[in-house]
């Protein structure tokens, strides 16, 4: 088995303190939470930060918590909780859809949600979950913490706005009246990373035959900040037929940018995305109606 | 750096390099070889153990990582010499040919039935769905898994079972 | 007599499921150093110069060797299993990504894979030849300037061309189709390594490896380092998987044992996942163009294929020596045909090298493949049911012996039988009904048959040899006064549990309990020389051998039983684990107590010189021929081209089965293979020469949520010339299963039009057939 370079190894029991240890060590410092998005990567020797800054031992990032409007998420929080918590289930049933196919049973249990997203890897699920979503992430640095929209989060394949002094610790989701949400994945294999995959999360009006507003997030398939801004514009505000929604996947199709590889060819994955794109409007519109899921 | 693990039951004291693998600290340092490795990118789970009760693929976090807590390996599954109805299980019901993936998988199929202790075989599946068994084409260890619920004296019996 | 036949648990499972297990990577010896290869990051380039200095100046490494330090020792280069050779380090050129170019020896595995980043490679990069269809183009790169043939290795044909030619210009219909059977790899889940011990002052090595074939590596080992044969010990510990992987003698354990030469210490070296995927041997890799011929209500009269083989870098497809295709001129398959004629081509490319491995019984997976395709390919084109087809045209039981067109003898086999067992536990027509009903509705489901005979437990002697070493295989029994006994086989098991079956074995011939055999293997110093296990040798040849041993046994016994019972010995028979008096049964001795006498002071009889212990070596007077029909049945989602295996039926027929429950364990894994081998597995590369599948991220294997749970029945058609009538059961499913997969996933997009499809079925090469514009599999990017 591969092994990771030499490193060295602070551990912080809170975020002011981990905050220093960034600080002290930037730009070689690496957060280590989970460690099952880091840790692979420093054994194929593709990430060789200097120093490890473990934050596992700092209580109070780990948590799933509704608050009147807003569920908030601990940047510690584990794909396990998320898939274990029912508020999250019960308002957000795209974040259930996509951790049940992230990686496997027991990566679940350590892999945290924070981790997942600030390695940024383009073919994340929950990065595109996120901006169906329209969340957002609060991040801590020497000067405080500030707010950036999950739709702004992710400036690139691997890379994030957070600075090498900052730390992830929470992610917000509003909560909304009259919304059903979906995600849909094809892989190779159970557990794979997607060849391609979109989420959705739609809110309709009173009469419930019109997009009040909407949010589609594509994995994998070069989407800009993981959305499709164009088909999201297309369909706000438009009635509700099987017409529209395919034609939102055809928008969506038309502007991501695929690459070919050995998980697909990328005329096949701008398919998958004006069919999986389609597919996830009608569960979401479905589940928006409380009809079944 | 200096780290205390307690293992099976056992505390140890080592020194250790950061960058140590939990899997290599239990094979190599602590000569614990029931647990093995199989890959290189967290795919095969032949390295899970128990970390603080909680299932963990071992390649994947460093020994570091682990100080202070408990770990539970195949080795310290036995109670009092007795083995595991897992264990058991898995010879009643032919889950295992050449052995190689057989401690992952039993350490994974007794954390399930601690969980959940009458599992069907689809969430058998679904529970040992990240580790690889080239040999038995899984069958025979959703067979033992099954067997194992049937024949369990020991649902609810660990101790500090609080998965944190 | 079956007496301790049947399913009962394995002995071998008490230190398995304790972790007690001992592989290669388990054992720590004193003074042991770790070793670690620098491998090419080029697939073709040439070595300008190599520097070691700052590696040697690592206070924690030991030593490094390169190619011109093997060349001092005559190591440099080592003879492959199929009479080429093969860089143990590189001298002149790289010829596939992740050739072995250093070898790095430290204290400690970490410190060894970071001294691998302190040496220095100066690569001249040359054009990688990388597609084998463009192999033999002129211009093309050439990969073995040292070879007078350019990238062509072999060329062999089998079978009757004039023949086959008229019965194809007779026929009302052909059928063809080019197919490919691509890449893959076993990848066990324990990967090779070997721990090297060299002894200067009595010049003895013992090696501790990961070896399916211990004394074929020994002779080998022999030959490459120059140590005499006696002064070498292989010691084969428990395997963590074989299938084929573990056969060939690979430089890393060449590497260890002359680090062990030059440091005068233990050297351990075990490779990491990659490594295994990218040097260790793969499987397959034929480029097949098939055809079959058939009259116009369905009766095949002949089959033709013409076959270019990509070998990789070097020929170490690993087969008898008489045939560079191996077996796969055994395709004409399970039916009668007229004629048959095939053409292999062999080619060298840059990749790693190869060809012979994972269930492929010598190359029946790609025969099997190909035949059950095109059967289905005519069926569809004679508009017959595919079930209807096949049942047409199987051989019929009284038609055994049958000799093939291309000239093998299949020993035994009621084919329809197998068959319609299948298709009545399948619920055939059932399946059809619903296959028609949902099409009505937009669903696409498929229903794929295969019918296989494979040829297993190589042998005779006269025929097959591996580089001279002729492959029959021995057993050597004793039995203790007490009436216990030990078994000596040359096979190696790596799960199969050669400990428990063979135990049954020699307890069924003896009348004792398999509790009182124990079975010994996998170390050469205690075992009878034999070529190992693959090809699913162990039953037909090992197992055979077994059971002479134990007939010699028994009847050194009646010779002693009737001194003991004052008795001739024609007056005694052997009853219910006895030999006793004929008409007076209550007199008689069991071999425990025969073996008691046969130690003590009592006079002997001729022939016995002071205990019952007996040995042989089987010579196999012909392959053994297991046989199944699969139904494999598929749901198909055209929209996104994802494909769920729903259903596996398999019927398999090995002759006598010595422990059910371990002949269905066999089979239950070849069922994944096949949905592996036919949804997800490939090993593939960039036109640049990159491999793309070194990892199991993207080399992808099944999970426990992608096998259904099988469907097995069996029937029985017991070998005649096997001493038990078994025929061996390894590698069947594997062979079997994944024509059976294509051939549901193709049923299910026939309303697409859709004819055929090339493995792996992923979803987006099952979407790209849909859409008329199919992938070439083997490559890369399309």
């Amino acid at each position: 088995m591969q092994v990771p370079a030499q490193v060295e190894y602070e551990k912080a029991s809170s975020v002011e303190q981990a905050l220093a240890l960034l600080a002290r060590y930037a730009p070689g410092a690496r957060i280590l939470a989970g460690g099952h998005s880091l840790i692979p990567m420093m054994k194929l020797r593709l990430a060789q930060p200097e120093v490890l800054i473990d934050i596992n031992a700092i209580t109070g990032l780990r948590y799933i918590e509704p608050t009147a409007d807003e569920l908030r998420i601990g940047a510690l929080a584990r794909h396990a909780d998320l898939l274990a918590a029912t508020v999250a289930g019960e308002n957000f049933a795209i974040l259930h859809d996509a951790e049940r196919v992230i990686a496997d049973p027991v990566v679940r249990q350590w892999g945290t949600i924070g981790g997942s997203l600030c390695q940024a890897d383009p073919s994340e699920d929950l990065s595109a979950a996120f901006a169906a979503l329209k969340g957002s992430m609060i991040i801590h640095g020497p000067d405080g913490s500030r707010e950036v929209s999950a739709r702004a989060f992710h400036t690139g394949p691997y890379q994030t706005v957070v600075a090498p002094d900052e730390m992830l610790t929470e992610i917000r989701l509003p909560i909304r009246l009259d919304g059903g949400s979906a995600y849909m994945k094809v892989a190779r294999r159970i557990g794979d990373w997607p060849i391609g995959a979109a989420g959705a999360a739609v809110w309709l009006t009173a009469g419930g035959d019109r997009i009040a507003d909407v949010g589609i997030g594509l994995t994998a398939v070069g989407a800009t900040h993981f959305v499709a801004a164009e088909a999201e514009e297309f369909l706000r505000g438009r009635p509700v037929t099987d017409e529209t929604l395919a034609q939102a996947g055809e928008i969506a199709a038309e502007h991501c940018r695929p690459g070919s590889d050995q998980r697909g060819p990328a005329d096949y994955k701008r398919h998958l995305v004006r069919e999986l794109t389609a597919r996830v409007l009608r569960r979401a519109v479905s589940r928006a109606r409380g009809q079944a899921s | 750096m200096k780290i205390t693990v307690t293992v099976n039951g056992t505390d140890y004291a080592r020194v250790v390099e950061p960058r140590l693998l939990l899997i290599h600290f239990l094979r190599d340092e602590l000569r614990l070889t029931g647990s093995h490795w199989g890959c290189d990118t967290s795919n095969c789970g032949a390295c899970v153990v128990w970390l603080d009760e909680t299932p963990v693929k071992s390649c994947t976090v460093l020994a570091v990582m682990a100080d202070g807590r408990r770990i539970t390996t195949i080795e310290g599954l036995p109670r009092n010499g007795a083995l595991d109805p897992v264990q058991e299980a898995f010879a009643a019901c032919h889950g295992l040919q050449c052995g190689f993936c057989t401690p992952g998988m039993i350490m994974t199929a007794r954390w399930l039935l601690d969980q959940n202790p009458d599992p069907s075989p689809e969430e058998i599946r679904e529970a040992i769905s990240g580790q690889v068994c080239r040999c038995t084409g899984y069958e025979n260890i959703v067979r033992s898994v099954r067997w194992a619920a049937k024949h369990d004296g020991r649902a609810g019996d660990r101790a500090g079972g609080d998965g944190a | 007599m079956t007496g301790a036949y049947g399913p009962r648990p394995r002995k071998e499972d008490a230190r398995f499921i304790r972790g007690q297990g001992t592989f290669v990577d388990d054992i720590a010896v004193p003074g042991m150093l770790h070793g670690a290869i620098l491998r090419s990051p080029l697939a073709h380039a040439r070595i300008v110069s190599v520097d070691v200095t700052a590696a040697l100046a690592h206070p924690a490494v030991v030593a490094v060797l390169t190619g011109d330090d093997l060349a001092e020792r005559g190591m440099a280069w080592m003879p492959t299993v199929f009479g080429d050779v093969q860089a143990v380090l590189a001298t002149d050129k790289v010829r596939f990504q992740g050739q072995e170019v250093a070898f790095v020896v430290a204290t400690d595995r970490y410190t060894a894979r970071d001294a691998l980043e302190l040496i220095a490679v100066d690569y001249e990069p040359l054009p990688p030849l990388m597609d084998a269809l463009t192999a033999l183009d002129p211009g093309a790169p050439v990969v073995r300037e040292d070879l007078p043939g350019g990238n062509r290795i072999f060329d062999w044909s089998a079978g009757d061309k004039a023949a086959t030619d008229a019965a194809f210009a007779a026929a009302d219909v052909v059928v063809g189709c080019d197919m490919i059977y691509p890449r893959s790899h076993p990848a066990p889940l324990e990967t090779c390594g070997a721990i090297a011990e060299y002894e200067a002052v009595g010049g003895r090595l013992t090696l501790t490896v990961t070896s399916q074939a211990p004394h074929a590596h020994r002779t080998m080992y022999a030959a490459i380092t120059g140590l005499p044969e006696h002064k070498i010990r292989i010691v084969s510990p428990d395997l963590g998987g074989g299938f084929g992987a573990k056969v060939p003698v690979y430089p890393g354990y060449l590497c260890a044992i002359a680090a062990s030469m030059a440091t005068g210490r233990p050297v351990k070296w075990v490779e990491d996942r990659s490594e295994n995927l990218m040097s260790t041997t793969f499987a397959r890799d034929y480029h097949m163009h098939g055809e079959i011929a058939a009259t116009a209500d369905g009766e095949i009269l002949a089959l033709r294929a013409t076959v270019l083989a990509d070998h990789g870098a070097f020929n170490a497809a690993a087969q008898p020596s008489k045939f560079p295709a191996g077996f796969f001129h055994i395709f004409t398959g399970s039916y009668q045909t007229r004629a048959a004629y095939c053409e292999v081509t062999g080619v060298f490319t840059n990749k790693a090298p190869g060809g012979v491995a994972y269930s492929c019984s010598f190359r029946i997976t790609e025969a099997v493949y190909l035949v059950e395709r095109l059967t289905d390919m005519l069926a569809r084109e004679l508009g017959m049911d595919p079930a209807e087809l096949r049942m047409r045209n199987l051989l019929r039981p009284e038609q055994f012996p049958y000799t093939t067109p291309s000239g093998w003898q299949y020993d035994s086999g009621d084919y329809p039988r197998a068959l319609r067992l299948a298709l009545d536990m399948a619920g055939y027509d059932d399946l059809r009904r619903e296959q028609a009903e949902r099409r009505a509705r937009g669903e696409y489901m498929g229903i794929g048959l295969s019918f296989f005979t494979e040829g297993v437990g190589a042998g005779p002697r006269s025929q097959m040899d591996i580089l001279g070493l002729a492959m029959s295989d021995g057993a050597d029994l004793r039995v203790h006064p007490t009436g216990k006994a030990v078994l000596a086989i040359s096979v190696q098991t790596q799960g199969q549990g050669h400990e428990t079956t063979f135990a049954q074995l020699v307890a069924n011939e003896l009348g004792i309990s398999p509790d009182d055999v124990d079975v010994v293997h996998g170390d050469t110093d205690r075992t009878p020389f034999g070529l190992g296990t693959y090809g699913s040798r162990s039953t037909p040849v090992s197992g055979a051998a077994a059971v002479v041993a134990a007939t010699r046994v028994r009847d050194r016994a009646r010779v002693v039983a009737a001194a003991m019972l004052e008795v001739a010995a024609d007056d005694l028979e052997w009853l219910d684990g006895k030999w006793r008096v004929r008409g007076d049964p209550d007199l008689g001795f069991g071999i425990a107590e025969i073996a008691q006498a046969a130690h003590s002071t009592i006079e002997l009889p001729a022939g016995v010189e002071g205990h019952l212990d007996a040995s042989a070596v089987y010579n196999p007077p012909n392959l053994t021929f297991p046989f199944g029909a699969y139904i494999c049945v598929t749901d198909v989602d055209p929209g996104t081209g994802e494909v769920r295996v729903r259903r596996f039926i398999a019927v398999d027929d090995c002759g006598v089965r010595i422990n059910p429950m371990i002949v269905e364990g066999q089979v239950h894994r070849g069922l994944a293979d096949g949905i592996g081998i036919a949804l997800m597995q490939s090993i593939v590369f960039d036109e640049t020469g990159n491999c793309l599948s070194g990892s199991f991220m993207d080399y992808l294997l099944p999970t426990s949520l992608e096998c259904p749970s099988p469907e097995l029945g069996e029937t029985v058609t017991p070998s005649p010339h096997h001493p038990v009538g078994a025929k061996g059961i390894g590698e069947s499913a594997t062979v079997g299963s994944p024509a059976a997969v294509v051939n549901s996933v193709v049923d299910a997009l026939a309303p697409f039009g859709v004819v055929h499809a090339d493995m792996p079925l992923t979803p987006g090469n099952v979407w790209r057939a849909i859409q008329g514009r199919p992938v070439r599999t083997d490559l890369s990017l399309s």
